[in-house]
């Protein structure tokens, strides 16, 4: 009994984390068809806002320490979100129906968050602020009166070239005269430790089975947010208009639908979903430029062995992926063999984490021999095209 | 629409390709500056003698590797303030392998061939010395190590200041034998130095009278250590001591999740082998406290050299750094080599400088060192806890400096090896049986 309850909760707990940052993929790759390559950054981001959230709370007291959970998960979720939205307004909009494309861009994107993460400085931040002012302000302005037409196509290269020089010299003046701290990077490189509340850092022995509070914390963090998601689907106007778009987007659009802000508005949600993914998993791993790289294989399987576009399909899978990963790297089906044998020597030949990633991998690709599409394939927009 | 799409389009190349363009050029200039800025001396050419540095400046081992460059030209400045080298200033050239093996291979090429430096100190990991040595044999050049390794190797052209496995991972079993229990549960990530580590630990538990029930490896990345932690649960239900090769991120994620599944230091104590003041911050002390770490050198090493150490390192990088073990033992490094131009009495003739470095002792941080004609050095084993401000205190350490054994002598097919580049009596210097010893 407490072995089974054991195997359940782990393979659960493994399963949770999974769905948390598949979600996101799930709803970006599903309902909207883009394969978005930065989703390990978003949860990248997410972390570091956690992380961020938390110096802030040190400051408060010890007291106030153990509350910090509260506001870095809504403001991962915050700050995830908008940076998809600028994401998906800036880059993603112009490649809808290329998925390759897509795919580049977003990679593209995943490799300028790692880097921006890395040595973003005060210095840096005047820089990029200096330089939106100047050129979006500029070009701004300059719509507002008319231009001969024959210039027209030299405003934004100049604008361009001289916001970028005015930006650069503006940083670097302020870099020479302040030192250190305008240069130094807020970041780094080198990972950064976000430590979970004290209530959250242990765990409870019941029945004989360990329950660490974290694992606890996240799994019912996955079911608020699967909660959350279903009813802003099945019940808002919103919902309603993001499943219409799905089905038909030009019918859609025909009935009066912004089709555009339910884009940006679906993008933002699954980012959203993804920071505070990164907010989760900052709990139990690291926090570094390249922490997102670490899921987002993962995320995929899940998406893709559940089947695209539907949540469900994503649940059953993670859950699934996540006690086939526990069963075989905890070296469980040893447990129940003569020790000897020659199906003893078998499974414990794979009974460690690393033959238990490979194993997973292989049936994940058996599964997908057997059902192309996935647990639960979608009806929908694939089927249009 | 359409129109204005394509429009969309081409404008965003055309300004992504300007940006792109000013950040290329930016970036070009940035290492004409960085290398400028090293402190270098003025000299013309004739009074400077070329050293180089071969590290990864970018890529994944930049984090580590950085803070090894930075104790290296520490030890320059400070050599060059006092005089120089036989009067002579000493010039770093820097070299990035930026954590690609070949470009270590071909940056070690370089900087022999082409800047003719006289020495090189660098590498890291244990993948990259590989990949140089057999440029440094081939030349018969000579590079100084700084980092704790695997052992198994031996080379005429490598002197290594960082420990051998005798001077680190065997005196951590054998006091955790004494003091923390017989049984171990041996995890790693899952490549070179874990298993090789993992086959020396258990060689020696068996020798010993310990006992290896179980290990297990996790892929190099993975942050999913559930099946491990059930693992370590099954094998030791009542506690026991947990022997922890792991390295970069799974030790986050390891040590994050061990305490919440009830494994605290008290009933399962963790000894570590990569873990350094660094990676401690990087961790979080919280999921540290009470943990264990070997090294032969501490931030909080009680010496005069020591604290003059670190004080001269904050003040040229800043209060807020941390030393560390390889930053140590580069640093030991340059001093050694120093030691043996003087004593030959030239830093060009390689195989002078070669044996006058043999039998030379520094008055390290770590406390005092000596070369040895297999040229590792003597040093002192320390085993620290992690305590609240994140700082090692030190709870054991050895009271001479251990001789240092390139061929592990708990593995069958090394036992009885020696190395010994005086002898002229053996065919190969490198690896031959002792006799009578």
């Amino acid at each position: 009994m407490t072995f089974l309850l054991e195997s359940v909760f782990n393979g659960m707990s493994i399963g949770a984390v999974l769905l948390l940052t598949a979600l996101g993929l799930a709803i970006v790759f599903g309902i909207m068809g883009v394969i978005n390559l930065a989703h390990g950054e978003l949860m990248m981001l997410g972390a570091y806002t956690t992380f961020v959230v938390q110096n802030g709370f040190r400051q408060l007291g010890e007291g106030w320490f153990d509350a910090y959970l509260l506001i870095a998960v809504p403001l991962a979720f915050a700050v995830a979100a908008g940076i998809g939205v600028v994401l998906e307004r800036g880059v993603i909009r112009y490649l809808y129906g290329r998925p390759l494309e897509t795919l580049l861009a977003t990679w593209g994107v995943s490799l300028i968050l790692q880097q921006l993460v890395r040595s973003i400085s005060w210095q840096m931040t005047l820089q990029i602020a200096l330089f939106c002012l100047l050129f979006f302000g500029g070009r701004w302005l300059l719509s507002k009166r008319a231009i001969a037409p024959r210039w027209q196509a030299w405003v934004s290269p100049v604008l361009l070239l001289l916001s970028v020089g005015i930006g650069l010299t503006a940083s670097l003046v302020a870099g020479g005269a302040v030192g250190l701290a305008m240069t130094k990077p807020w970041f780094g490189a080198q990972g950064v430790d976000v430590t979970a509340p004290s209530w959250l850092r242990r765990g409870v022995n019941l029945w004989g089975v360990q329950f660490p509070f974290v694992r606890l914390f996240i799994i019912a963090l996955t079911v608020v947010c699967l909660a959350a998601i279903y009813c802003f689907l099945l019940r808002s106007q919103w919902g309603l208009r993001i499943r219409a778009v799905t089905q038909n987007r030009s019918m859609s659009a025909c009935l009066g639908i912004p089709t555009q802000t339910v884009d940006s508005l679906t993008f933002a949600l699954g980012s959203g979903l993804a920071g505070v993914a990164g907010c989760a998993i900052s709990l139990l791993g690291s926090v570094s430029p390249n922490t997102g790289q670490n899921y987002i294989v993962e995320a995929f399987m899940v998406v893709v062995v559940g089947g695209v576009g539907k949540i469900v399909g994503s649940i059953v899978a993670a859950l699934g992926i996540g006690f086939v990963n526990y069963v075989i790297g905890s070296g469980l089906m040893t447990r129940f063999l003569e020790p000897q044998t020659a199906l003893f020597d078998f499974f414990e030949f794979f009974a460690s984490t690393s033959m238990a990633r490979v194993m997973v991998f292989i049936l994940i690709i058996a599964f997908l021999q057997l059902r192309p599409a996935g647990l639960f394939p979608q009806k929908g927009r694939a089927v249009d095209a | 629409m359409a129109q204005e799409f394509g429009l969309g389009r081409r404008k965003f190349l055309v300004y992504g390709s300007a940006a792109l363009g000013t950040s290329l050029l930016i970036k070009g200039c940035a290492p004409a500056t960085e290398t400028g800025g090293g402190g270098q001396p003025t000299a013309a050419g004739g009074d400077t003698i070329k050293v180089g540095i071969l590290h990864s400046l970018s890529g994944t081992m930049a984090i580590s590797e950085k803070s090894v460059v930075d104790a290296t030209q520490l030890a320059i400045e400070q050599i060059n303030q006092a005089g120089g080298v036989l009067g002579k200033q000493i010039q770093p050239i820097l070299e990035d392998g930026a954590s690609d093996w070949p470009t270590f291979a071909e940056k070690a090429t370089k900087l022999i061939d082409q800047d003719k430096v006289v020495a090189v100190f660098g590498c890291w990991t244990s993948a990259s010395r590989k990949a140089v040595l057999p440029v440094f044999e081939s030349k018969n050049h000579m590079l100084w190590y700084p980092v704790q390794y695997e052992g198994q190797e031996c080379s005429k052209n490598i002197f290594y200041t960082g420990a051998a496995p005798n001077q680190q991972i065997e005196p951590a079993v054998d006091w955790l034998l004494q003091n923390k229990g017989k049984k171990f549960f041996l995890v790693g990530s899952d490549y070179v130095f874990p298993r090789t580590a993992n086959t020396i630990i258990k060689a020696q538990l068996a020798a010993k009278g310990g006992e290896t029930v179980g290990e297990d490896y996790l892929p190099l990345g993975n942050t999913e250590v559930t099946p491990i932690i059930t693992r370590i649960r099954n094998a030791l239900p009542d506690g026991g001591v947990i022997f922890n090769t792991l390295n970069g991120d799974s030790n986050v994620a390891f040590f994050k999740q061990l305490q919440g599944a009830g494994l605290t230091p008290d009933k399962y104590p963790t000894m570590s082998v990569s873990i350094a003041e660094e990676e401690v911050q990087a961790i979080g002390v919280e999921y540290l406290k009470g943990q264990y770490a070997a090294w032969n050198y501490f931030m909080t090493v009680d010496t005069p050299e020591n604290k003059s150490f670190v004080e001269a390192f904050k003040a040229k990088f800043g209060q807020n750094r941390v030393t560390n073990d390889p930053m140590e033992a580069a640093y030991i490094a340059v001093h050694l080599w120093k030691q043996a131009v003087e004593q030959a009495g030239t830093a060009d003739d390689l195989e002078k400088v070669r044996q006058a470095a043999i039998g030379q002792t520094f008055n390290a941080p770590e406390g005092p060192v000596k070369m040895f004609a297999n040229h590792h050095i003597s040093k002192t084993v320390r085993i620290g806890e992690v305590g609240e401000d994140g700082l090692f205190k030190i709870v054991y350490s050895t009271p001479q400096p251990v001789d240092p054994l390139p061929w592990n002598q708990f593995v069958a097919e090394t036992k009885g090896l020696v190395c010994d580049w005086t002898r002229t009596d053996v065919d190969n210097p490198g690896k031959f049986k002792a006799t009578g010893a």
